[in-house]
């Protein structure tokens, strides 16, 4: 980890967010509205609820050099489309489990719920992820390894 | 495709952290982009007319606005590009400012955000199609469910406004929770003499249909075109035949059946008619407590009914009526009292739930109006109101106020004192909470025109002394422990959602929050509307309020219900999942998972399996996007195409 840190300023960091149109892009804009300072960091992609989201398009941005990849919708039981955060959340779960099988620090994914009221929480949740992806430095890629090996206690 | 690129100053909103003159110049760069400018304030007159003009000058054939939110402007400027002459779907937005120039100092790197969320904005843009929205007819009939003063007033209004209703009750009677109210704050209206006329109005209207005691079994279809199902209960009284004489009630000889409406104190016949101003005024057997129905032998009322309406055989029965949008009424439910083992509600026969006092102090209850303990029937001349039973409390999950019993406390000890003038009336209080209309004030005459003595504390137990009741408390206010001999207690039990409301919620799409209560579109903006379409809010299901608030809002979803019948079909959003039908495999997993059953799969001709979307029904989730295993259902607009577009253009 240590020898990745030296490189870490090289190029700008960039997250990449996913976020539903009805919480949490919402949250976003109430966070800025009220003028919460965030990070700049992030890169707001808007979709209609995070249901909507294959995994496969954080993997592909993580691919891609995304350093970071934040996926935010409804609390559950609050989602617009009623279940779609559900889905979602399996989703995301058995995506975080098998990132590292892929070369990739799970870290570097997260996912949350905020609502598009919680402008405050929009704001440390883009504030504390940015700067866990600036702890991690830039991602380096797939053909890179990974040094922290998957722990595997489940199988 | 030629794109303009408008990059809005919004005064120093964005131009204050953001140069927007290098985010204007770098998007020329950008593949398809042949205009880009920046501007003072392009939501403006001139802003848009602007955009328009450069449409024609440029022969543009897509929009990209980097500005505030889409969620404020997105339909103001689709109207503008559209006024220009191109599809309104050829447009996107770019916030660059809630999302980048008001959260960050740092010009430069603001700026490179910038010029990053344009550049997203203008590859989607690339694979944007041109959409069309689609016409539906509307089937002008409403269906309210819930027949208290909140459906009531929807239904009324809406047949004032000669649509045809159709109302749901799941109780033999309309009138919900104010029929049995005594009388009515802060004005001591008598409740059932204000209510009545309107219940008799839903009975004569002839554009009601009424359906009472019968619940609604299934829903399905969408705005303008609902199909309900409707379970009616049997009653085993042929209600078409029953003329309510009451002869039946008279003579049954099971008469300890439960009394719903007198809230179990007395009895009542299993044969009966909930109470005298019944609508609709028929007769049912209550079949927990009929004698022929339990034990096969009686039959008294079918051979004492002058129209022979009796029908043991009855069955449930299911109807389907068709609407095209649905007012959901349908209250709520008093907290249990018994969950506070130390009051001893449900233990102790006089300690009772307001709602019972409320019975007690009616003329037509089952003590005739006169105030009597249910235990001996004795006039109580000590009495004791406890406020916040089942309101604020996070020990019982009931942290929210239910906005009501302040008043109804007051109303009570006040009629208490009116009912017998040498009683006391205690108050056991956290706060009061009156903030309507003569409200405060009425507090105000119980305290001190008719010397209810108000107590800031709250009670600790309750226990029998003799065939009295000990109630132990705190006075917060002198800060020090009141005990106090009462006759009988009355606990002033909170709101909480009707039992049935997470089922129904479920049958109706609609979604509820952690209480259980209706969630609104927007807690401020759209307060009555769901976000299902078509389905509107009134009353106590969308959350604790009383009879003014109720009606107001079932008068604000009829009018709502009106608006949106005033036309003769809607438009959808076209922003909607599409199916491949090359690429679709008819796994059938898309109409598993969508939640709205808006995808159904069909049979070609070659037989063949393919899933087909109902575009007035989808939503536009995307939930079967990305649940396809090839990518054969594609949701317009949010396309992966498109999506992944944004994502390869950061890293490029």
């Amino acid at each position: 980890m240590s020898s990745k840190s030296d490189a870490k300023q090289e190029r700008e960091i960039k997250i990449v967010g996913f976020l539903c149109n009805w919480c949490s892009y919402g949250g976003a804009d109430t966070a800025g509205v009220c003028r919460f300072r965030q990070p700049t960091d992030l890169r707001i992609i808007r979709i209609p609820c995070t249901g909507r989201i294959d995994p496969l398009m954080i993997v592909k941005s993580l691919i891609q050099g995304a350093d970071g990849v934040l996926v935010s919708g409804c609390h559950p039981n609050d989602c617009h489309y009623a279940v779609g955060n559900f889905y979602a959340r399996r989703r995301m779960e058995v995506l975080k489990r098998f990132l590292p099988y892929m070369g990739f620090q799970s870290d570097r994914f997260r996912y949350t719920w905020v609502s598009a009221s919680e402008g405050q929480i929009w704001q440390q949740v883009v504030t504390d992820f940015s700067e866990t992806i600036h702890r991690l430095g830039p991602n380096p890629g797939l053909h890179q390894t990974v040094d922290s090996a998957p722990a595997v206690s489940w199988f | 495709m030629r794109i303009g690129v408008f990059i809005c100053q919004c005064g120093t909103n964005i131009a204050g952290t953001v140069d927007t003159r290098a985010v204007a110049k770098k998007a020329m760069e950008f593949p398809d982009v042949v205009f880009a400018v920046d501007y003072m304030y392009t939501c403006s007159e001139p802003g848009q007319k602007e955009i328009q003009d450069a449409i024609s000058s440029h022969r543009l054939q897509g929009v990209v606005v980097a500005a505030c939110s889409p969620r404020m402007h997105e339909p103001t400027f689709r109207r503008a590009v559209k006024k220009a002459g191109i599809n309104p779907y050829m447009f996107e937005q770019a916030n660059i400012r809630e999302h980048c120039s008001w959260i960050g100092t740092d010009r430069e790197a603001n700026t490179r955000k910038a010029i990053d969320m344009v550049r997203m904005s203008v590859e989607k843009l690339r694979r944007n199609q041109a959409l069309f929205s689609t016409q539906v007819a509307v089937n002008k009939r409403v269906l309210v469910i819930g027949g208290g003063v909140a459906g009531i007033q929807a239904a009324l209004d809406c047949s004032d406004g000669g649509l045809e209703v159709v109302m749901v009750e799941r109780e033999p009677s309309i009138g919900g929770k104010m029929a049995k109210l005594d009388k009515t704050f802060p004005t001591i209206d008598c409740s059932s003499c204000i209510l009545g006329p309107k219940m008799v109005d839903v009975a004569q209207k002839e554009n009601i249909r009424l359906y009472a005691y019968s619940e609604v079994e299934a829903i399905s279809g969408y705005i303008g075109n609902f199909k309900v199902d409707i379970r009616k209960k049997a009653t085993y009284v042929d209600w078409n035949a029953c003329t309510g004489c009451g002869e039946c009630t008279q003579k049954c000889p099971s008469k300890k059946a439960f009394d719903h409406f007198n809230e179990g104190l007395g009895a009542t016949t299993a044969i009966n008619i909930p109470f005298p101003q019944a609508i609709p005024k028929k007769a049912r057997i209550d079949s927990d407590y009929c004698r022929y129905l339990t034990g096969g032998k009686c039959r008294v009322c079918e051979k004492i009914c002058p129209v022979k309406a009796i029908r043991f055989d009855m069955k449930d029965e299911i109807v389907t009526e068709e609407v095209g949008a649905i007012i959901v009424a349908s209250g709520y439910d008093l907290f249990d009292a018994r969950v506070y083992g130390e009051y001893g509600g449900g233990r102790y026969p006089d300690v009772i739930s307001a709602m019972q006092y409320e019975r007690i102090l009616s003329a037509s209850g089952p003590y005739g109006g006169h105030i009597r303990r249910p235990s001996d029937g004795r006039e109580p001349k000590e009495i004791v109101f406890i406020s916040c039973v089942g309101s604020r409390d996070i020990s019982v999950d009931r942290p929210y106020c239910s906005g009501i019993c302040c008043m109804y406390i007051a109303k009570q000890a006040i009629m208490t004192r009116d009912h017998i003038p040498d009683s006391n009336c205690y108050v056991s209080y956290m706060d009061i909470r009156a903030p309507g209309k003569g409200y405060d004030e009425f507090i105000r005459r119980a305290q001190e025109e008719y010397g209810v003595k108000y107590i800031r504390g709250r009670v600790g137990r309750i226990y029998p002394r003799g065939d009295r009741l000990v109630v132990q408390g705190a006075d917060t206010l002198l800060g020090v422990q009141v005990e106090i001999e009462a006759d009988l207690v009355v606990l002033a039990t909170g709101v909480e959602c009707s039992a049935g409301a997470r089922p129904l919620a479920e049958k109706l799409r609609i979604s509820y929050d952690q209480h259980g209560f209706y969630m609104e579109s927007h807690p401020k903006l759209r307060p009555v509307e769901t976000n299902t379409a078509g389905v509107f809010l009134a009353g106590v299901c969308q959350g604790p309020k009383d009879i003014p608030a109720s009606v107001g809002q079932g008068s604000a979803a009829a009018s709502k219900v009106q608006a949106l019948f005033s036309r003769d079909t809607i438009e959808t959003d076209p922003q909607v999942a599409h199916v491949n039908e090359n690429m679709c495999i008819g796994c059938g997993k898309c109409e598993q998972v969508c939640p709205f059953g808006a995808i159904r799969m069909k049979t070609l001709r070659d037989g063949s399996r393919k899933s087909e979307v109902l575009e007035t029904v989808c939503q536009g989730c995307g939930l079967c996007n990305a649940t396809c295993p090839n990518k054969a259902i594609q949701l317009r607009h949010s396309t992966d195409d498109q999506i992944l577009a944004e994502i390869n253009t950061l890293f490029d």
